[in-house]
């Protein structure tokens, strides 16, 4: 048997300690935890950096550096630092080296490092080593070559290496959610269906039982399937909870690509053990006839400037529609007139907050508001032309007139200046798995002795 | 007829990467399960989401009482057009579709 500890669903959202505690007292054989993911959009892989906070990182880290220690097993982390670049690796690395001279530890540190050369990517699309997800973009090498970061997702067998060095702690940069559950168990024999479908389902730590925030979680994998027990006293797994968590951020709740096969969960079987604890057995593990890793890559999309103004008015309230397309289209003259832009070189958005920002023309509700928020958005080539145009939007956010006829109205910013760089936006445009001779051929190991 | 939302338990939805967006309906028993399921066509999200029919992926499962729908991402997650980041709001217009 073989039980991984899951602290929480990701490093910087906290822990319960006590139920941590618990957890090392049943002597798990690794701790894994998740560092990241691409939910927070495309900025962090472009920046190469983290989305949490480095003091909540550090103060997590450290509790689990020493709750290893105790147990006497390794600790490891997927997906550092939210996108898992070799810098976001080298910024945790940092960040251990504190917490082990503060803790006066030494300790044995593997990092994996996921990140790819772009112009080794753009000759293997012309090889015909990458292939196209569903629904991803059309690329060519420039897209690639564009790229800010570009990652490769590492599944079991690259942290399986990386175990094997004897690391006490393993800093992996981009990884499945679920490799760094799934290694250990796969290694050691137990089921391959069960290994990858426990990882999954602990993949959020305790988000698959009641109480979902109290995070902690041990699973226990064996020849046979595997066993859920949330750790917190409050925390109850039933087999509608465990089987709901396939549904969470997945678009097949049957089906799980991983590198190197996929799970099918269509068979498996979910039994309560006790009113806490759920066994599953039935899941299978289908081996592909190629080993391929997805990638991730962010490019600069433009740069931004926003501007927000609210309207109170309820004339104006009630026409803000007429009123904002009336704006767009005499602010594109007068940037047109004054920088000799012309609609393809730039993006204008006012979006109503309060009738329809969020959904756009999706939204169907017709209920007029006390208030509108107006957002504007200007994306340019660069930050400078980006904040002008913003500068040449500012009056008529201030006081342009739904009609000639009436006088001037005034409207309310709550910043000065109204104009707010935002730097550069990014966007994601790899959506695609390079097939690889070697699980390790995309990924670098290194050993550092702390 | 009464609005989904007002029936089932929960409406939630999230990005499924950030090319794909993935709407679950926790009915919360057989009967409004029943009652959804066969009350909401594709056909209709579809219209509702401003999607294809045929891109959509749906799920009806009767052991959860959940029926999921997943779907490619009108725009990419983070786009200078992306309104919504972390998918959160699809929900709502699902859950605001009466059953037929």
């Amino acid at each position: 048997m073989t039980r991984i500890l899951i602290p929480s669903g990701a490093l910087g959202l906290d822990y319960d300690k006590a139920a941590l505690a618990r957890g090392v007292a049943m002597k798990p054989d690794l701790i894994a935890i998740d560092g990241g993911s691409t939910d927070s959009g495309p900025s962090y892989l472009g920046r190469g950096v983290s989305k949490y906070a480095r003091s909540s990182t550090k103060k997590e880290w450290k509790g689990l550096i020493e709750a290893a220690r105790a147990a006497g097993c390794p600790l490891v982390i997927g997906t550092a630092g939210t996108c898992g670049t070799d810098s976001t690796v080298d910024w945790l690395l940092d960040i251990t080296r504190e917490c082990l001279a503060e803790l006066g530890h030494s300790a044995r540190i593997a990092t994996l490092k996921c990140e790819q050369d772009a112009d080794v990517i753009a000759a293997a699309l012309d090889t015909g080593r990458l292939s196209p997800l569903p629904a991803a973009p059309e690329i060519d090498a420039q897209t690639i070559t564009g790229c800010e970061h570009i990652v490769a997702l590492a599944g079991a067998e690259q942290i399986m290496a990386a175990l094997e060095t004897g690391a006490d702690i393993v800093i992996a940069g981009r990884t499945t959610d679920t490799a760094i559950i799934a290694a250990l168990p796969l290694d050691r024999g137990d089921h391959a269906g069960g290994a990858w479908h426990g990882a999954k389902i602990g993949e959020c730590g305790a988000l698959c039982a009641s109480n979902p925030q109290s995070g902690v979680l041990m699973v226990e994998f064996d020849a046979k399937g595997f066993t859920v027990n949330p750790l917190a006293e409050t925390a109850k797994a039933t087999p509608e909870t465990v089987f709901a968590h396939m549904l969470y951020e997945n678009s097949d709740p049957f089906v799980l690509h991983e590198p190197g096969g996929y799970l099918d969960v269509t068979n498996a079987e979910y039994q309560a053990l006790d009113d806490t604890r759920v066994r599953v057995e039935g899941s299978a593990w289908h081996v592909a006839d190629t080993y391929a890793v997805k990638l991730e890559g962010a490019r600069i999309a433009g740069y931004q400037t926003v501007l927000m103004a609210t309207v109170r008015d309820r004339h104006y309230v009630a026409n803000a529609q007429a009123w904002v397309d009336d704006i767009l289209v005499k602010h594109a003259a007068k940037v047109a007139d004054r920088m000799g832009l012309q609609a393809e070189d730039y993006s204008v958005e006012l979006r109503l907050v309060g009738m329809d920002s969020t959904l756009g023309t999706l939204e169907q509700g017709d209920v007029t508001p006390n208030e509108a928020g107006v957002l504007c958005i200007v994306t340019a080539a660069d930050q400078q032309t980006a904040n002008e145009i913003g500068k040449l939007m500012n009056p008529y956010l201030l006081h342009h007139p739904l009609t000639r006829e009436e006088e001037q109205p005034t409207f309310s910013f709550p910043f000065s200046p109204a104009e707010i760089d935002r730097g550069a936006a990014y966007e994601f445009c790899l959506h695609h798995v390079l097939r690889l001779d070697d699980p390790m051929d995309a990924f670098r190991l290194g050993v550092i002795d702390a | 007829m009464p609005e989904i939302g007002k029936v089932a338990r929960k409406v939630r939805s999230k990005n499924a990467g950030p090319f794909w967006l993935t709407i679950d309906i926790f009915c919360g028993d057989p009967k409004a399960f029943a009652q959804i399921s066969q009350g909401l066509s594709t056909d209709r999200v579809a219209t509702a989401l401003e999607a294809d029919a045929s891109t959509i992926k749906r799920f009806d499962i009767a052991q959860l009482n959940v029926i999921k729908i997943s779907l490619p991402r009108p725009v990419v997650q983070g786009h200078a057009s992306d309104r919504d980041m972390h998918g959160a709001a699809w929900a709502s217009v699902i859950a605001e579709l009466e059953i037929n």
